[in-house]
């Protein structure tokens, strides 16, 4: 039908879109100033960048984080993959409603909750904290994140592929490999990216779970920035937002050359 | 056999089940449990810092000792402490009153998204979503830019006349409104528009054809039919925001009381493991109606 698309519909859109993404591309913007004020504006320059190269602290920081959000998406990405699976394709199996609860529970679970119970954890059962207890708890937070955009995939699935293989007399694990996975390639894609972003940013859970040697950026950045504003800092917030946009469009071109134009997102649909 | 049950019933299947179930057991489940036993613990000068501690070796008397080492204090003392309650009620009234003008900007936002170019939506979907992927903390970070006293803000409102003398932004109650608004809205407007946009147009048709006017069809029948969307939206807005901690950090100064800072500050400079541990237990109690409502929503929603 004929969609009438009112100035209201149209400023707020706009305005919503705006009031997004101001605030960062000023950030962005005051990142590139030359002074060292960093409420004055002094010309483009990009000095911050060079300190920032400098800053031995800053360069561990980066490297863990990186690190660590590698180990954890890859580990995520499996255990999200064979959870929405689980969740799709094994009926009602015992126990289901309780796994389930165990998935959706912490996408909204406050984030000091979740922190707090890994560190107790870790302390109880004696474990030196640093990258691998980072990297587990990532894990555990981005699986279920994972979970929900394989399972939305799955959901939307044409089973009859799967069937016609088998009834060609593909065996199981083949026609896993060979068909599921490749239509399911762009969901499991997107969520290896998403649990990426999601540890690159993650403060609360790493600043609990840490340990000697495995300070990320995040905890770095928040530690500064109680300490105001500077300009280094919007530099090195002007690099991790560029590294999380190209993710994302590349998850967004690859999901869109393969099926027809998913969308990749939040939870709730 | 079914062509079906062969791929269900194979060792991958069992794989595919037991790998994560494992896992969210072990770094889910139980990492909960010991919270739990730890706020009935008392704190010591010791190391973990809380006893009873179990000893394995000791088999059935350990654990007879640590049960009966266990007790409420640590609750008690949240209920005589009124800082505890005082950050408690905050935090719900932090989380209630953004959660409601977080819906007031998000619903307008998400129904002109919905009512777009069809083409046009992918693109503002992937606009809505791209903040979203970003790091929380430099979303924070960006608005202490601006808001700080010499910072846009100020000057922006200079400009125009509206002030005469800086305002501090920071710290204060409406830079902590402003953060959450700004880092929860995706969350809000997502859901939203995923059941405005699905939302069949001639149901409007049909009311306008009877002579409603557009505001009482948009009051009578969109707003109804998008009520999924909004408990959706409402409940992934409210439930973080009331464990927030980064953003009444960072633009609310020291003296602002949540409960997430109250648990943090308790935590690790109070190193009173016992009584940030009971904290945490009372306030999943006290979003466990939220989060059941929402995972029934979830499982709904992603099954029909």
């Amino acid at each position: 039908m004929q969609r009438r698309l009112s100035a209201f519909n149209v400023v707020s859109v706009a305005l919503g879109l705006a009031f997004l993404y101001l605030p960062i591309a000023i950030l962005m913007i005051y990142s590139f100033n030359a002074s060292s004020l960093v409420t004055l504006w002094g010309g483009w320059s990009t000095h911050w960048y060079a300190v920032l190269l400098d800053d031995q602290d800053m360069r561990d920081a980066a490297i863990a984080s990186f690190g660590i959000a590698t180990a954890s998406a890859t580990a995520a990405t499996m255990l999200g993959t064979c959870a929405a699976l689980a969740l799709t394709r094994l009926g009602r199996f015992r126990g289901r409603t309780g796994f389930a609860a165990m998935i959706y529970a912490p996408l909204v679970m406050p984030e000091v909750i979740t922190g707090l119970s890994l560190l107790l954890m870790f302390v109880a059962a004696d474990v030196d904290r640093g990258f691998v207890t980072v990297t587990a708890a990532h894990t555990t937070l981005t699986m279920c994140f994972v979970t929900v955009v394989v399972q939305s995939r799955l959901a939307t699935f044409d089973r009859s592929l799967e069937e016609a293989a088998m009834d060609l007399g593909c065996p199981p694990a083949r026609t896993f490999l060979t068909v599921t996975l490749p239509l399911i390639a762009p969901a499991v894609v997107a969520g290896f990216l998403l649990a990426f972003s999601l540890s690159l940013d993650d403060v609360v859970i790493a600043t609990f779970t840490t340990g000697p040697g495995a300070n990320t950026l995040p905890i770095r950045i928040f530690s500064e920035v109680h300490r105001g504003v500077k300009p280094e800092i919007n530099a090195i917030c002007t690099i991790l937002v560029t590294v999380v946009a190209i993710a994302i469009f590349a998850a967004a071109l690859i999901s869109r050359r393969s099926a027809e134009g998913e969308t990749v997102g939040l939870p709730a649909k | 056999m079914d062509k079906r049950d062969a791929m269900v019933g194979g060792w991958g299947a069992r794989i595919a089940l037991w790998a994560p179930y494992f896992w969210l057991i072990v770094f889910f489940l139980i990492p909960f449990l010991i919270v739990l036993k730890i706020s009935l613990s008392q704190t010591a000068d010791a190391s973990p810092p809380y006893v009873p501690t179990l000893d394995l070796s000791a088999g059935l008397a350990g654990v007879k000792a640590l049960l009966g080492g266990l007790g409420l204090d640590n609750y008690r003392t949240l209920l005589s402490d009124d800082i505890y309650a005082l950050s408690y009620l905050r935090s719900l009234e932090v989380a209630s009153v953004s959660t409601a003008i977080l819906l007031l900007i998000g619903y307008p936002i998400a129904y002109g998204m919905a009512r777009a170019p069809k083409r046009l939506q992918a693109v503002l979907v992937m606009l809505v979503i791209l903040p979203f992927w970003t790091s929380f903390l430099i979303r924070v970070y960006a608005w202490m830019n601006i808001l700080q006293t010499g910072g846009l803000l100020n000057r922006v409102l200079a400009a125009l006349g509206i002030i005469h003398a800086p305002v501090v932004w920071l710290p204060s109650d409406t830079a902590i409104y402003i953060g959450i608004v700004y880092s929860y809205l995706p969350f809000m407007v997502l859901p939203l528009y995923a059941t405005l946009e699905k939302m069949d147009e001639t149901l409007l048709e049909a009311a306008a054809d009877l002579g409603a006017p557009r505001w009482k069809a948009f009051w009578q029948v969109t707003v109804p039919l998008s009520l999924p969307g909004v408990g959706a939206g409402v409940l992934l807005c409210f439930i973080p925001i009331t464990g927030e901690i980064v953003i009444p950090d960072l633009l609310g100064g020291s003296d602002t009381l949540m409960i997430g800072r109250t648990l943090w500050t308790a935590f690790f400079t109070g190193r009173d493991w016992p009584v940030a541990s009971a904290i945490a237990v009372l306030l999943l109690l006290l979003l466990m109606v939220p989060i059941a409502v929402y995972q029934n929503l979830q499982m709904k929603s992603v099954e029909t």
